[in-house]
């Protein structure tokens, strides 16, 4: 009797485990300067979780994700992941859009041996070696975004640069492989200011770049102080010696920014992930669901830069847990360092430390923008890819001065 | 000029705190609201400025609304009005932030007008146009202010009410009247203020978090209640802050503020213009 009534118990447990969703946890920047982002972001990860359980969700259990807001403020993000971990009891992590917010949890996740999909940070691995950190952005170092900025700028003559760099985890990471990258070119480095990201008015450090007469300009900031930088040098002018003005700028990529930026954008080089003409398997029926669903939540309406990368990490658990039969979050790091992903945005194969061991992030240029014209940007040609060579969609028009026009 | 901005968005928090006594921390957020309703506004084919002006007798009536609401619910029940008021505040900016974000989303909303991307040059010297025009508001909005507070029976009752209200009652004037009246001038004045952020900078619901600091900071150290002094503030931490950044390095300049604070309340306590 006694036997039966624990083998009933067993089956009525494993039934109600099986009823139990995967619960996925993760803080988002729905507010503040990654706000945009991080709503877009969020939209193509709701889709995924709906496609997954669809699919009848991940060994059998349907797919929960529980997000809370994190404000763009690093100061949250810890007690956010806390309370995933020790009172949602959550089975899998997805860092916060953007390195900032991402930063403070990583020691967090290496304490704890925790698997951490990353999202769109830039090194912040690089100290801490985590060993189950796996970023779903197309970079990995410092020269996988600025290689061929750089050697773009020398080919045109470039001997001087300009860094402005906001004064914060990203930029600052940022900037500083800039600098070896430079310094290793035999650039000469005529200026170098950092901001604080509460700065309003960027007026007077474009005018001492100006000053500066630098032949490349290099500026490592976030969504808002990207705006306003650009806004400043159409209106104080950069110098007729600046041959690449760019890098390093986020927002740029965001369809609202550049739908009011306009044609203060022509000229501008600058990364991105993803710009219309590339080509993966998929990606086309994605962004026609996705431009769907950014209408109705008054999102990104493009959603080119970060959202086929946040389903992509979506797929890449789903391949993985699919694969070992297994949420053991050892196995499925194990299963992510050694296995390549298919995703919507190409095969990703990982590196030791987590980073992508092919990455193709892209340095393009702005060109022929008109002012208030979303629909401007779904064509290809309007960023023409400059770097990397493999990709390159056309020729750079520089200078800086000349492409503006 | 950035300077003259500061002072712009700190001038009615000058009269609501400075004056009122009111810890009024969601005056940066009304502010934004402000630069939203301006927007909504401008892209109807509206000047950004005359937006402003238009939407400060609406602002007017919305002020006294929420003063209204401050005194029947906090003020008149008590000394530890300032303490739950502030909560009241807090929440009335989350609230202002997060209608903003539910209508308009989070991304950036800026606007445009003749003086928004234009410059004009002395010498070699660029100077943006949008800066100019803030610039200018702000000192005709400082010095409308300060001759309206001196100038007008209303405006010496209003400043009457912060020095002493039983003697402002005893000559037959009503406080709360005047208190509702001052706080719906301080709000009017966040309209065009908010106008004035937009056209210097985008704007997103969040912003006001930037402002709540600064703006105490700049009301606090002019001297609580001095438009003139406020201005001069503005003047002085957009300087030092600029000096700073320049100088000692990026991670120096958000401490500006408060740095300057507590030098000059430990020289001169009732602040730089305070009597």
């Amino acid at each position: 009797m006694k036997i039966f009534s624990f083998l009933l118990g067993l089956i009525f447990s494993a039934g109600a485990l099986a009823q139990q969703p995967v619960k996925i946890g993760m803080s988002m920047p729905q507010t503040g300067s990654l706000g945009a982002g991080g709503q877009a972001a969020l939209v193509a990860l709701r889709m995924w979780v709906e496609d997954v359980n669809a699919k009848g969700g991940l060994l059998g259990r349907k797919v929960e994700l529980i997000v809370y807001d994190d404000q763009t403020n690093a100061a949250n993000t810890p007690g956010i992941y806390t309370k995933l971990l020790d009172v949602d009891k959550v089975d899998l992590l997805f860092a916060p859009y953007g390195t900032v917010p991402t930063a403070p949890i990583m020691p967090l996740v290496k304490q704890r041996g925790l698997l951490l999909m990353g999202n769109f940070s830039f090194q912040v691995n690089h100290t801490v070696k985590h060993d189950m950190w796996f970023n779903n952005a197309p970079w990995n170092d410092a020269s996988s975004w600025f290689d061929g900025w750089i050697a773009t700028g020398q080919k045109l003559g470039g001997k001087t640069i300009a860094f402005l760099a906001a004064d914060q985890e990203f930029a600052q990471n940022l900037a500083n492989g800039a600098r070896e990258l430079a310094k290793k070119a035999g650039l000469k480095t005529v200026y170098d200011q950092n901001y604080p990201p509460t700065t309003t008015d960027f007026s007077s450090l474009v005018r001492a770049i100006r000053q500066a007469n630098a032949d490349l300009v290099f500026v490592a900031s976030y969504p808002n102080d990207s705006v306003a930088i650009i806004r400043s040098v159409n209106e104080i002018g950069i110098g007729n010696n600046v041959k690449l003005f760019g890098g390093g700028m986020v927002g740029l990529q965001f369809t609202p920014n550049m739908v009011n930026l306009g044609s203060l954008l022509n000229g501008v080089i600058n990364y991105n992930t993803f710009v219309p003409g590339m080509k993966y398997p998929g990606i086309d029926e994605y962004f026609v669901r996705y431009q769907k669903k950014a209408a109705e939540a008054k999102v990104d309406p493009l959603g080119y830069y970060i959202t086929p990368y946040n389903y992509a990490m979506g797929q890449m658990i789903e391949q993985a847990v699919n694969a070992t039969k297994s949420l053991d979050q050892k196995k499925l790091a194990d299963y992510l360092h050694k296995n390549e992903m298919k995703t919507i945005v190409g095969p990703i194969r990982y590196r030791a430390d987590g980073e992508w061991a092919n990455p193709r992030v892209v340095q393009a240029q702005f060109r022929d923008i008109k002012d208030k014209d979303l629909e401007q940007f779904k064509q290809p040609g309007k960023q023409v890819v400059i770097s990397p060579e493999a990709v390159k969609t056309g020729e750079i028009l520089a200078p800086f001065e000349k492409a503006r026009k | 000029m950035l300077g003259c901005f500061y002072a712009a968005v700190s001038i009615g928090l000058s009269v609501s705190f400075g004056l009122l006594d009111v810890p009024h921390v969601a005056h940066p957020a009304i502010m934004v609201l402000g630069s939203y309703c301006t927007w909504m506004l401008s892209v109807r084919g509206w000047d950004p400025i005359v937006a402003g002006v238009v939407l400060m007798p609406l602002f007017f009536v919305l002020g006294v609304l929420i003063y209204r609401f401050y005194y029947e619910v906090f003020e008149k029940r008590g000394s530890d009005a300032g303490v739950r008021g502030l909560a009241f505040f807090f929440g009335l900016a989350f609230i202002i932030e997060v209608g903003l974000i539910l209508v308009f989303g989070v991304d950036q909303r800026s606007v445009e007008a003749a003086y928004i991307g234009k410059s004009f040059s002395v010498g070699d010297f660029r100077i943006p146009m949008r800066m100019v025009v803030a610039f200018g508001v702000a000192l005709l909005l400082t010095f409308s202010l300060s001759i309206y507070l001196s100038k007008t029976f209303t405006g010496r009752a209003i400043k009457a009410v912060a020095q002493d209200e039983p003697a402002l009652r005893l000559m037959g004037a009503n406080p709360v009247r005047i208190k509702q009246w001052a706080f719906g001038i301080a709000t009017a004045v966040s309209a065009l203020a908010g106008a004035m952020l937009i056209i210097v900078s985008p704007v997103e619901p969040a912003i006001d978090r930037l402002y709540i600091g600064r703006t105490f900071c700049v009301v606090v150290l002019a001297g609580l209640g001095s438009m003139t002094g406020t201005l001069a503030a503005g003047l002085i931490l957009g300087v030092a802050e600029s000096i700073v950044l320049m100088q000692l390095g990026a991670s120096w300049a958000p401490a500006v503020a408060f740095s300057l604070l507590l030098i000059v309340l430990g020289i001169r306590p009732q602040g730089l213009f305070g009597r």
